[in-house]
């Protein structure tokens, strides 16, 4: 582990110039969005670099969305596992309930800056669409956000915030119904009205340069969380936590940490019913390496290639491929990568609620019983800190279903 | 050589411009894919394009992405597909095939393994949607050393530098997108076609093929004063959508096609020079 370590690239050098995360990443994209995705690469590099762009995002980081979010000691939880105090990074506070807006706010400003009128979004729980609408709404922009069938049902309250909120939210039908499909669709909107329309993606999937956007604009939560342990806990945490579907809250929180290599880090896939079955969304843990969505990287596919539907009790993980850093954080041995079955984040959920009057998003609340586990193996000096990536509010109507209350 | 640079050369010494149905292998029932590719050919195709089916067709429209949902439903793999066109060249050796798909289901099957047996099936070329020429190195090599060409898509929105990059790899011909969008979207515009078509043919030495956005055989007519091959796909798969027997399938491509090559037959041959004029 620790030689494989030293010979790691520092985490500033990923991607490469075309963007590879040695042999995951790149573009695999149709002709037709190249140009946009150069363009848009060139844009970005570029406005990471004026200090009037970074002030502004970084005020309305602070003014808006409400950073920083604070770490929480879980004394209780940590009492029940009687091992490593719980840190729980509160993404949930934030504005929107979720870490997504720290990536919208970034795009929308980039939107804007690269005189975009219309911003289009795909979203699997509701999470991101919301954040996406939420920001066309303050920039005055109009904002078309796709979703699966599946998850419009599953979702209900989420789709009626993107429309109190001006967006157009357009039902996904095809394939499984879900999250994928809701990014097949956006891309074929971005082809098809590529000049005027900007695609906020909501994770650190696709094609260069959206994963390495995606988790520079979330980066802020690890190094908040990163100085946050240092001023109050005087140390770096053991090991981190986060939940993985495309992984955009995991990448976000491990990037600073990458070359702390005393830092554990702990990806949380969606196991579902089991992982030894197909009714999960563990591309890490249990897929290989394909293409998928304009990048190579792990995913879940049948033996002629096809992708395969999936399944977790959080629309939100509940996607067949990952983002390619990931594949090369697993690869390269740096970051390791669980899972948790539907059972277990259930569990966590109402721990988590009972023990510390805070309700996590089911997303979230994988990486809470993944936490919880690891605490109980860990001595009482260790710190493991967790990312609370989202409040639970929007899966209390899917939580009481599974358990059979009606209201 | 392979059949696609002696079609087209037989082509360009007959003044013809080509014309290139798509069908996706399977759909609507992988029965009938073999004679409607036959019907095509006998309706006046060059070439024919069978599409791979796969589960996520990122750059198709509905049309094409319910053709492709049917024929896995009925179980088309890359082996029935290949099957497919061993069948058809034993009746057929000389219309060239290009095979039309996505990156994933070629991975799994290797790309050494894969251009082998394309090969051998009887495949001449392979257009690989999710696949530009950044992406191409390995693939493209393996092709090569099979005899199997590479075709590139080229758009509206390509720059130059790209056009170049991709000149560099592509073999066969080079598959002008004429609209933006996804396949069976909105109508092309034949007016910015023709200064498109120039900026490609001063980087590139290939015949050159313009899809996306054809339906009918007056803008087939249309697309044929300027370009070298004329590609038809999610309007003939919109028809053959609702065949429910192979004798209907093969009378709706034959209905579909006669008129188009009629149409393009009767357009002024393909000329620099009424190109230059028409625009």
């Amino acid at each position: 582990m620790a030689e494989t370590a030293t010979r790691l690239p520092s985490s500033e050098s990923m991607p490469d110039p075309t963007g590879h995360y040695g042999v995951f990443g790149g573009r695999f994209v149709s002709e037709t969005l190249m140009p946009a995705l150069e363009e848009l690469d060139l844009a970005w590099r570029q406005i990471m670099k004026d200090k009037a762009f970074l002030a502004e995002l970084d005020h309305d980081l602070t003014h808006f969305v409400g950073r920083p979010s604070p770490l929480y000691l879980a004394e209780n939880l940590t009492r029940k596992m009687g091992g490593a105090r719980i840190v729980l990074k509160r993404e949930d506070l934030n504005h929107t309930g979720a870490h997504k807006i720290n990536n919208t706010v970034g795009q929308g400003l980039l939107a804007r800056a690269m005189g975009k009128k219309r911003v289009i979004a795909e979203t699997g729980a509701g999470q991101h669409g919301v954040a996406s609408a939420t920001v066309a709404a303050r920039l005055g922009m109009d904002c078309v956000v796709y979703m699966g069938s599946e998850d419009v049902r599953r979702q209900a309250v989420n789709v009626y915030r993107m429309k109190l909120l001006g967006a157009e939210v357009v039902s996904v039908d095809s394939g499984s119904k879900t999250l994928k499909d809701a990014l097949n669709e956006a891309m074929r909107d971005w082809v098809t009205n590529v000049d005027d329309t900007f695609y906020i993606l909501g994770t650190v999937a696709g094609p260069h340069p959206y994963p390495a956007m995606v988790r520079d604009f979330n980066a802020v939560v690890g190094r908040e969380a990163r100085r946050q342990m240092l001023d109050e806990y005087g140390c770096l945490p053991d090991a981190l936590v986060a939940c993985v579907g495309g992984g955009s809250n995991a990448m976000g929180l491990f990037h600073p940490f990458v070359d702390d290599r005393e830092v554990a880090m702990y990806g949380v896939e969606a196991a579902g019913r089991g992982l030894s079955g197909h009714e999960h969304a563990a591309s890490l843990c249990a897929g290989r390496v394909g293409v998928l969505h304009g990048s190579r990287t792990y995913l879940l596919d049948d033996e002629a290639g096809q992708i395969r539907d999936t399944h977790s009790v959080s629309a939100g993980l509940d996607y067949p491929g990952v983002g390619p850093e990931h594949a090369w954080l697993k690869d390269s041995g740096r970051a390791e990568y669980v899972g948790i079955t539907d059972d277990e984040a259930l569990e966590a959920f109402h721990a988590l609620t009972r023990s510390e009057g805070i309700m996590p998003a089911l997303e979230s609340a994988h990486a809470i019983a993944y936490g919880m586990k690891l605490a109980g193996e860990l001595s009482a000096d260790q710190v493991v800190l967790v990312n609370l990536s989202g409040r639970g509010d929007k899966d209390i109507q899917t939580v009481a279903d599974l358990e059979g209350i009606e209201f | 050589m392979n059949r696609i640079d002696q079609r087209f050369q037989s082509l360009k010494a007959q003044g013809r411009v080509a014309l290139v149905p798509y069908v996706t292998a399977g759909h609507p029932d992988p029965g009938f894919t073999v004679d409607i590719l036959h019907a095509a050919v006998a309706a006046g195709a060059d070439l024919v394009e069978l599409g791979m089916p796969f589960s996520d067709v990122m750059a198709d429209g509905p049309v094409i992405q319910n053709a492709c949902a049917r024929a896995l439903e009925q179980g088309t793999g890359l082996d029935h597909v290949l099957a497919m066109v061993r069948e058809f060249r034993q009746r057929d050796d000389e219309t060239p095939l290009v095979l039309m798909g996505y990156t994933n289901p070629i991975e799994r099957r290797g790309s050494e393994r894969f251009a082998r047996e394309a090969a051998e099936a009887g495949v001449d070329a392979l257009l690989i949607v999710d696949c530009p020429a950044d992406e191409a190195g390995d693939l493209h090599g393996q092709l090569a050393a099979n005899g199997l060409h590479q075709i590139f898509l080229v758009a509206p929105t390509t720059t130059q530098a790209r056009l170049e990059r991709t000149a560099a790899l592509a073999g066969g011909f080079v598959y002008h997108v004429s609209i933006k969008g996804v396949t069976g979207a909105a109508t092309l515009d034949v007016d910015a076609l023709a200064p498109m078509l120039e900026s490609i043919r001063v980087r590139m030495d290939l015949p050159v093929a313009v899809g996306f956005g054809i339906r009918k055989p007056e803008q087939a007519a249309s697309v044929a004063r300027l370009a070298d091959a004329v590609v038809i796909g999610s309007a003939l798969v919109e028809r053959l959508d609702e065949c429910d027997s192979k004798d209907q399938a093969i009378e709706v491509v034959t209905e579909f096609l006669a008129p188009v090559r009629q149409a393009m037959d009767n357009g002024s041959p393909v000329n620099s020079e009424k190109a230059v004029n028409l625009s």
